[in-house]
């Protein structure tokens, strides 16, 4: 696979001096999915926005297919399609109006055929000649990204599209993403709900305050941070791990009544029936046993809150 | 040149000003009659002629111009405003389009739109008074650079406007007085040298002697000094706009 977007060190900093992106490195493989995690405010809006001409970059280089977003800005963004985190439509004007606009804007000829199946493919078809205004908030979504599809474009940004939208819409918008694949084409999107990355992402990015903490495949993500922990709960506080278990990887949990083991599921041996046995060998009582496996969304709070956990 | 986008702007804002046609001819048409009633009928029964020419007459170039300086200025500024305003503004700065398309696109409509106002406005007052056109083809020339050049200028009033309150202040608080003061209702010469020389400061008093010359054959200030001054303003206003798109000034932080 090839590289489809390129970002080096790319900088941000608003007119106030308020750097928003510091110093970003990402390279996007053509045809993969990327799903940007991050806390609001992260900067992942500046990201999108500057790599889409609509903020200038401060310093920094940005690549699509090898064309410069800067000095090759009409090779370049005639590449990429965008679907902005709010809504901003011309209430008074047609839906299939603002589809073609959109399709010239970017420098395509008409061609019906094309805007027909776009809005096909989105459900919106029987609303062609509405007002945008006539639409509900969902639908409202579905024509910005018929717009965003309508030069057919390469790469798609999708910037927050599920915020604010019903568990169907949901499904409905991660089927469109998943068709847009199969056709080819590069989807970055924004998000903070860790099961939507989860669910159609094949790599995820985890940005905040500017800085790219991690970017990893999803799999190797959840293998690698996906440790799982046994809690043994005690009948007595303890104040100290015994001598005798201090081979193992514990810690002491809930004041003194958990004993708290992490291990790696996916090793050959977890070591369990064994810790079991010391446990009582060391004359402790137990209460009950919990498993626990960290998911996404651990990985996600843990690494925003202490970004050296990602090296 | 993507000329695609040209058209694509220019079409989807030619749609706008056809969907509510009716609003954008209505007002204009009533009050330059009004105009006609007031100033033709009332003031000209005393005025009798200027120049030679009959004070009902007279007034036509200047209501013409008058109704197409406004109306250019206010359908640019507000073309360009109200994607700003309502945030659609980042697809124009996403798309692969230069300053100078995106400019062609909208000042194009908003140019337009005036033209067509201005001729609707020449029409009606055939109905109130008898004009002939001596030079036509300098007429329309100079219809067409004002409502070009207007529009230019709207659209930088557009761009800087941060509301919509500033977005009708210039209009009001400049254009009008220099339209009104332009000429539009009299000739220059027939003001105290002092006034004269003050109107020669300012920039309508030479589109008004051009497009009246156009008409009538009498002029306030040469004819080349006309074009001169409109060729300024139109360099001035797209100088300006060339450095807006460069530095993002308003538009891209
Ligand atoms: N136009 C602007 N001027 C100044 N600062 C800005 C501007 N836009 C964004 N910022 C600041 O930059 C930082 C990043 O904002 P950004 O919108 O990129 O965050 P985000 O990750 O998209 O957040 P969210 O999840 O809430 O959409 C924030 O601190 C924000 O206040
Ligand atoms: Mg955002």
């Amino acid at each position: 696979m090839s590289t489809i977007l390129s970002i080096q060190n790319l900088r941000k900093s608003y007119a106030g001096g308020f750097e928003a992106l510091k110093g970003v490195n990402l390279d996007i493989e053509e045809g993969e999915i990327i799903a940007l995690l991050g806390p609001n405010g992260a900067g992942k809006t500046t990201l999108i926005s500057t790599v889409c001409g609509i903020t200038m970059p401060t310093s920094g280089t940005v690549t699509v297919a090898g064309f410069d977003i800067l000095s090759n800005y009409r090779e370049a963004r005639r590449l990429i399609g965008l679907v902005p985190q709010e809504i901003a439509l011309e209430p008074f004007e047609k839906v299939i109006n603002t589809v073609r606009f959109s399709r010239g804007l970017f420098g395509k000829g008409r061609k019906d055929s094309a805007v027909e199946d776009i809005l096909k493919r989105l459900s919106l078809w029987d609303k062609r000649d509405n007002q945008i205004r006539e639409l509900s908030g969902g639908m409202k979504r579905r024509v910005l990204i018929a717009k965003a599809l309508a030069h057919e474009p390469r790469v798609l940004f999708l910037d927050e599209p599920t915020a604010g939208v019903d568990v169907e819409l949901r499904k409905d918008m991660w089927e469109i993403v998943e068709q847009l694949r199969a056709d080819g084409v590069t989807t970055i999107l924004t998000t903070h709900y860790i099961e939507e990355a989860e669910a159609i992402a094949d790599r995820i990015g985890v940005i905040s305050k500017g800085e790219i903490l991690l970017v990893e495949d999803k799999d190797t993500l959840m293998a690698r941070m996906g440790k799982k922990q046994l809690d043994v709960q005690l009948t007595a506080k303890i104040d100290a791990v015994p001598d005798a278990l201090s081979s193992y990887d514990l810690t002491l949990g809930d004041d003194g009544w958990t004993l708290v083991y992490s291990y790696d599921v996916n090793a050959e041996r977890t070591g369990i029936t064994m810790l079991l046995n010391d446990v009582q060998k060391a004359g402790l009582q137990l209460r009950d046993v919990v498993t626990r496996q960290s998911s996404l969304e651990d990985i996600f709070v843990s690494l925003v809150n202490q970004p050296e956990a990602a090296q | 040149m993507n000329w695609t986008a040209i058209r694509a702007i220019y079409v989807f804002e030619m749609t706008r000003f056809f969907r509510t046609i009716a609003q954008s001819l209505i007002s204009p048409v009533l009050s330059t009659s009004l105009y006609f009633v007031v100033f033709g009928a009332a003031i000209g029964s005393r005025i009798d002629q200027v120049e030679g020419v009959s004070y009902g007459a007279f007034i036509v170039p200047g209501l013409i111009m008058l109704t197409v300086m406004t109306q250019g200025i206010s359908n640019a500024s507000f073309g360009i405003y109200f994607p700003k305003f309502i945030g659609t503004i980042y697809e124009l700065l996403s798309a692969p389009v230069n300053f100078l398309e995106i400019v062609m696109g909208y000042v194009g409509a908003a140019a337009t739109k005036a033209m067509f106002i201005g001729i609707i406005i020449l029409i009606t007052s055939f109905f109130f008074v008898d004009i002939q056109i001596q030079n036509p083809a300098a007429m329309i020339a100079f219809l067409v650079l004002t409502c070009i050049s207007f529009a230019l200028f709207g659209f930088i009033i557009g761009i800087w406007a941060g509301n919509f309150e500033q977005l009708q202040l210039v209009p009001l608080l400049i254009i009008t007085p220099l339209v009104f003061l332009g000429g539009s209702f009299y000739s220059i010469t027939m003001l105290p040298p002092v006034w004269q020389t003050i109107s020669m400061f300012n920039p309508v008093v030479y589109l008004i002697s051009g497009f009246r010359w156009a008409f009538f054959g009498i002029q306030d200030v040469p004819i080349a000094t006309s074009l001169l001054a409109i060729g300024l303003f139109t360099a001035l206003c797209l100088g300006a706009i060339w450095w807006i798109f460069k530095t993002g000034w308003r538009i891209r932080q």
